[in-house]
């Protein structure tokens, strides 16, 4: 490799003068036939929350200790080195933090070049190098062992992965070629663009070794020990290592490019072609079939450097911090000590939402759990779902049969409502009407305590209206989830102007203890997540009434890269409920939210598009298309996109002038948990803001300074 | 190599037993203390013993620091009087640690390297909360060896509910209720005093003297025990009436083979037949003694039906219901311990497996139609152990 340049590894150093340097220290250890193996520890010398990071000066640390060991090696000193990390942490990787504040294409080029000409040292010492995995390895972490000729790892490592497409990245520090020759295509795809796809997703210790990124695994117990003396053996000749996986010309001929093919319509398929960096992954996995390991190196680095510099990573890093830190500590929180335990559970109705409600209840809380309705036999078919949900539980291997007993036995129903006396939480899950879910709240009040938190599951009523004839309506609490209950992880926690700290602390605790990340709502129409919906769906539906069809809406907003489209979501939640939810955006909101008679009729008709019988779309459904026939001034794309923009950059301005939320962010953290906005998008504002959205909307932008690459 | 000896229980007593914590009888007094008076105690009611000729002392405590540290064996020996010629160490099995002295001690006996030792345990819970000091390897949590809930006795005893549903908390309160009416019945026969030893207290009001068990309820009800709270699970089963409690208390026994039986004309009290311990996943700790018992049965050649008398720790009573249904035995069997068990009298950890062989021993004296009897106990993390013990005043034939 060629060393990088003076003048880069000089501004290198001052961009990174606050680094938490991992140190590399090294000391011999004595193998047999009196050779030495000179061991390596990566230690940032924090405690295990702050993990190992690489950063400009720990490379250039560890690159000097590689080249001592050259020396030494060249010398006859050595006879291998090995790397491991500090307790449960190889290295998670480039410091991301910093990697975010990189000044210029050049320095973020020249980070690039840093890493590789750093870890290429480990294939140029002249004796045999082994990487021990003893524990968290995630990017660099996993880079820097790609680079060894061998690798261990221990069966116990909290994980293994390459994550950065999930961050807007792709492993530039020699993954994405070292990896696809390693261990093959397929495998390498799925490490490098599957499972960081997949909420971000790691491989434990046991897949590291079955994909063949390790040649051996041990056990936590004697990891090291085991480690050095599976090198002793590989030095000194007793063990031979083959590498089952290894591609071979067949697969680079026949395989390769197959693989990528299907890689890359599964892609488009599933996330759209918006995001940059699972396709500049793509690319480099494709060309990593032929390229040689310098060109592969080469090509990382361009990609790197244009990515770090791009918008989409800093939207993506601005998301990530939202989920990791914002989420984990929502704005406006109560002290959590002013939480009343929650010891048995209430839940009022017992249809399909209401039985999702107490599985998950008595899943996650472990109390007694009470269901109701109207009558017996309705309890009936809630208990049977839910024990039966239980039991696949079980069955699946997911939890012990001690704990499918522990958990059916808590789930009882009644159709008596003091049987709730003694619940200390209470949700509803009845049809979405005002007057039932006044009438239900009154009944369960005359039976529980006055300090029993009582929570509504409504998506567009008043929680304070709900409570309107309440004795004690401090207690209650909107508790908002999305479908489907068990996968969704946000709940928006609606506060009425009545709502004691007390009943909110309780809501944060006990939807923390469902796993659940919650954000703190005002009472206001839509809350937050079904808000911004309607104003996007209302203008979809909007654009087709005018006469706009279906496809040119369809398409005008892919520049979002959003999960699906406007029409199919409408058909994920339901036509009828779609129209219920621009009504009722409508009604509050008259001069801001379309209604749509059409999309009443496509309702009532049942379908937007045409399917075959595996559900996938093949067009647009002709009844649905003549249905909503008939508009005479229909727009472009290009106008749509615009209005979308605009409408949305406006209406979260207004909300948060309106304090439904503290800030732009629980905005974006809704979207992205409730609504499955994409990381690229950072939600919703930074894109907003780098579209120039704001700036029309409002003559302003939601971050100062915005949130966008320095190219 | 010495043939293999015959081990005897020759003799226990124990201090009366007390409630943990500031409020208790105990809190004034020292852990070694209360070992030593057990042991001068049981030496002193059996004068032909030569203190000379002890070959070692064993004494058990889970938690060895403090007033329960510095090998506690040989400093209960040396604070004992007994002479510097006589060893000791100190042992731990958690709530099995006097159990274990016994069974190692007379392990030695059986293999010849002993002849006469004193084998006890002390626990001050009020001393010595449970978990002091502890410090549970990461790799436990890394790995997920033992879920967080088996460091948690309550925890792993509402598992065994869990695990067998028909095993109701009503079963466990009554069973608890039995153990209150039970113990109240042995003091009112005088089936209890005998094998206590005395020990002088300092309370604010002044000295006093221990000569009862403080942690008995004899006026439990069953309404009471329904009503009281479940500390470890909402609307869970495990009470503080259906438990052991935390106390405060020491036991200690003379053990010798049988040519020193033979040789100091001797009248033991029982034989071992045989022990056993094993183990069971940490999460449900409760159910060690199945095992356990099974183990030492098969070792002895003997079948459940061969037992005439059992008893059982009372860790918690589901964990007993546990055993007892394994077994087709009934909940109010009046085999199962008669003078009831640790729900009443308390459970002072590693001191209780020496209570268990008193009170088995006192039941043996009463009881010559009994030719075999049981002493059992679960113990933290995952255990059990089990003694077999014959009666030498069984009147049968052999």
């Amino acid at each position: 490799m060629t060393p990088v340049a003076d003048n880069i590894i000089q501004q290198l150093k001052e961009f990174s003068a606050d680094e938490v340097v991992t140190h590399a220290y090294v000391r011999d250890i004595p193998l047999t036939g009196g050779r030495t193996l000179a061991l390596i520890t990566l230690d940032n010398d924090r405690d295990h929350t702050r993990p190992n990071t690489f950063g400009p000066l720990g490379l250039l640390e560890l690159g000097a200790v590689l080249d001592e060991q050259t020396v030494r090696a060249a010398r006859n000193e050595i006879h291998g080195v090995a790397v491991t990390g500090k307790q449960y942490i190889l290295a998670a990787g480039a410091d991301l933090s910093k990697v975010s504040e990189i000044p210029s294409v050049e320095v973020g080029h020249g980070l690039g070049e840093l890493g590789h000409d750093t870890f290429s040292k480990l294939s140029e010492l002249g004796v045999p190098s082994f990487v021990f995995i003893n524990g968290l390895a995630l990017g660099g972490g996993t880079e820097v062992a790609l680079h060894a000729d061998y690798r261990t790892v221990d069966s116990s490592i909290a994980g293994l992965a390459l994550p950065e497409v999930f961050l807007g990245l792709i492993p530039g520090w020699g993954g994405a070629w070292l990896l696809p020759n390693l261990i093959g295509i397929e495998n390498a795809l799925r490490v490098v663009i599957e499972n960081p796809l997949k909420m971000n997703r790691m491989l434990k210790g046991p897949d590291v070794l079955k994909l063949g990124i390790a040649d051996t695994m041990f056990s936590p117990a004697n990891f090291l020990e085991e480690s050095i003396r599976w090198a002793d053996g590989v030095i000194s000749g007793t063990t031979v290592v083959k590498r089952a996986n290894l591609p071979g010309k067949i697969e680079r001929m026949a395989k390769w490019d197959v693989a990528i093919g299907i890689a890359r319509k599964q892609l488009e398929s599933k996330i759209g072609t918006v995001a940059k960096s699972p396709y500049v992954a793509l690319d480099l996995l494709k060309a990593a079939k032929s390229s040689t390991k310098e060109e592969g190196f080469a090509a990382e680095n361009d990609a790197l450097a244009a990515l770090a510099a791009g918008d989409q990573f800093q939207a993506s890093m601005y998301a990530f911090n939202l989920v990791q830190k914002r989420a984990k500590r929502p704005a406006g929180a109560p002290d959590k000590t002013l939480a009343r335990p929650v010891t048995k559970v209430g839940v009022i109705g017992a249809g399909l939402m209401a039985s999702q409600f107490a599985l998950l209840f008595v899943r996650r809380l472990q109390v007694p759990v009470v269901i109701t309705d109207l009558d017996q036999s309705r309890v009936d078919k809630g208990l049977e779902y839910i024990n039966g949900e239980i039991d696949k539980l079980a069955e699946k291997g997911r939890i012990s049969t001690d704990e499918r007993n522990r958990l059916t036995a808590l789930v009882s129903g009644t159709t008596d409502m003091a049987d709730f006396a003694d619940c200390d939480w209470v949700i509803e899950a009845v049809f979405e009407e005002l007057g039932v879910k006044q009438e239900v709240f009154a009944n369960v009040e005359k039976h529980v305590s006055p300090e029993a938190i009582l929570a509504t599951n409504t998506s567009s009523l008043s929680v304070e209206q709900i409570g309107a004839n309440l004795a004690n309506p401090e207690r209650l609490v909107g508790f908002h989830f999305f479908n489907p209950v068990a996968v969704m992880p946000l709940i928006e926690v609606v506060k009425t102007p009545h709502t004691t700290d007390e009943a909110l602390s309780t809501a944060m605790v006990t939807a923390a203890k469902l796993r659940k990340n919650a954000v703190i709502t005002r009472d206001t129409p839509g809350f937050v997540v079904n808000r911004i919906l309607a104003k996007l769906l209302g203008e979809a539906m909007h654009a087709v009434d005018t006469g706009t069809s279906f496809d040119v809406v369809n398409d005008s907003l892919k520049p979002f890269g959003l999960p699906m489209t406007a029409f199919e979501l409408l058909e994920l939640v339901g036509l009828k409920v779609g129209a219920h939810v621009l009504d009722t955006h409508h009604a509050a909101f008259p001069e801001r939210f379309f209604e749509s008679k059409n999309l009443h009729a496509l309702a009532e008709h049942g379908r937007i598009f045409d399917r075959d019988s595996k559900g996938k779309i093949k067009g647009f459904d002709k009844k649905a298309v003549a249905i909503v026939a008939g508009g005479t001034s229909p727009m472009t794309a290009e106008q749509i996109l615009t209005r979308v923009e605009d409408g949305l950059a406006d209406e979260i301005k207004r909300m948060l002038d309106d304090e439904v939320v503290h800030a732009a962010e629980d905005i974006d953290l809704c979207l992205i948990l409730g609504a499955g906005w994409p990381f690229q998008m950072g939600g919703a504002t930074p894109y907003l803001d780098r579209v120039g959205a704001s700036e029309r909307a409002f003559g302003g932008t939601f971050h100062t300074p915005m949130i966008k690459g320095i190219a | 190599m010495a043939e293999q000896s015959e081990i005897f229980f020759v003799d226990g007593m124990r201090t009366p037993f007390g409630r943990a914590g500031e409020k208790g009888m105990y809190w004034n007094t020292r852990a070694d203390d209360l070992v030593v008076k057990a042991m001068m105690g049981v030496l002193e009611r059996n004068p032909q013993v030569p203190k000379d000729q002890i070959d070692d002392v064993a004494i058990a405590a889970t938690t060895q620091t403090g007033d329960q540290g510095l090998t506690l064996g040989r400093t209960a020996a040396l604070l004992a009087g007994l002479p510097r010629s006589v060893p000791g160490f100190a042992i731990d099995r958690m709530c099995a640690g006097a159990m274990t002295a016994v069974t190692t001690t007379a392990g030695g006996i059986a293999m010849g390297a002993y002849d006469l030792v004193i084998a006890g345990g002390v626990e001050h819970m009020g001393h010595h909360p449970m978990g002091q000091g502890v410090d549970p390897n990461p790799r436990f949590l890394a790995e997920k060896l033992v879920s967080m809930d088996a460091l948690n006795m309550g925890n792993t005893a509402e598992r065994i509910h869990d695990r067998f549903p028909h095993l109701t908390k009503e079963r466990a309160d009554r069973f608890a209720l039995g153990s209150q009416q039970k113990l109240a019945a042995a003091y009112e026969a005088g089936n209890i005093q005998p094998d206590l030893v005395p020990v002088a207290i300092k309370t604010e009001a002044g000295w006093g003297l221990a000569t009862r068990d403080e942690a008995p309820r004899p006026d439990t009800t069953m309404e009471g025990l329904a009503g009281l709270k479940t500390p470890f699970r909402p609307h869970g089963r495990v009470t503080a009436g259906n438990s052991s409690g935390l106390n405060d208390g020491a036991t200690a026994a003379i053990l010798a083979s049988g040519a020193m039986v033979k040789k100091l004309g001797l009248t033991p009290r029982m034989r071992m037949v045989t022990f056993a311990f094993a183990g069971v996943e940490p999460e449900i700790m409760g159910l060690g003694p199945v095992p356990s018992t099974e183990k030492a049965l098969r070792k002895a050649g003997l079948t459940i039906d061969d037992i005439g008398l059992f008893d059982l720790n009372e860790a918690f009573a589901v964990q007993v219901l546990s055993l007892l249904d394994h077994f087709g035995i009934a909940d109010d069997d009046p085999r199962v311990n008669l003078y009831g068990g640790a729900i009443a009298v308390g459970h002072p950890l590693a001191s209780t497996g020496v209570r268990l062989m008193i009170q088995l021993a006192r039941q043996f004296e009463q009881r010559p139609d009994v030719r075999y009897g049981i002493t059992a106990m679960c113990v933290g993390l995952g255990q059990g152990g089990t003694v077999i013990w014959e009666n030498p005043n069984w009147k049968g034939k052999r």
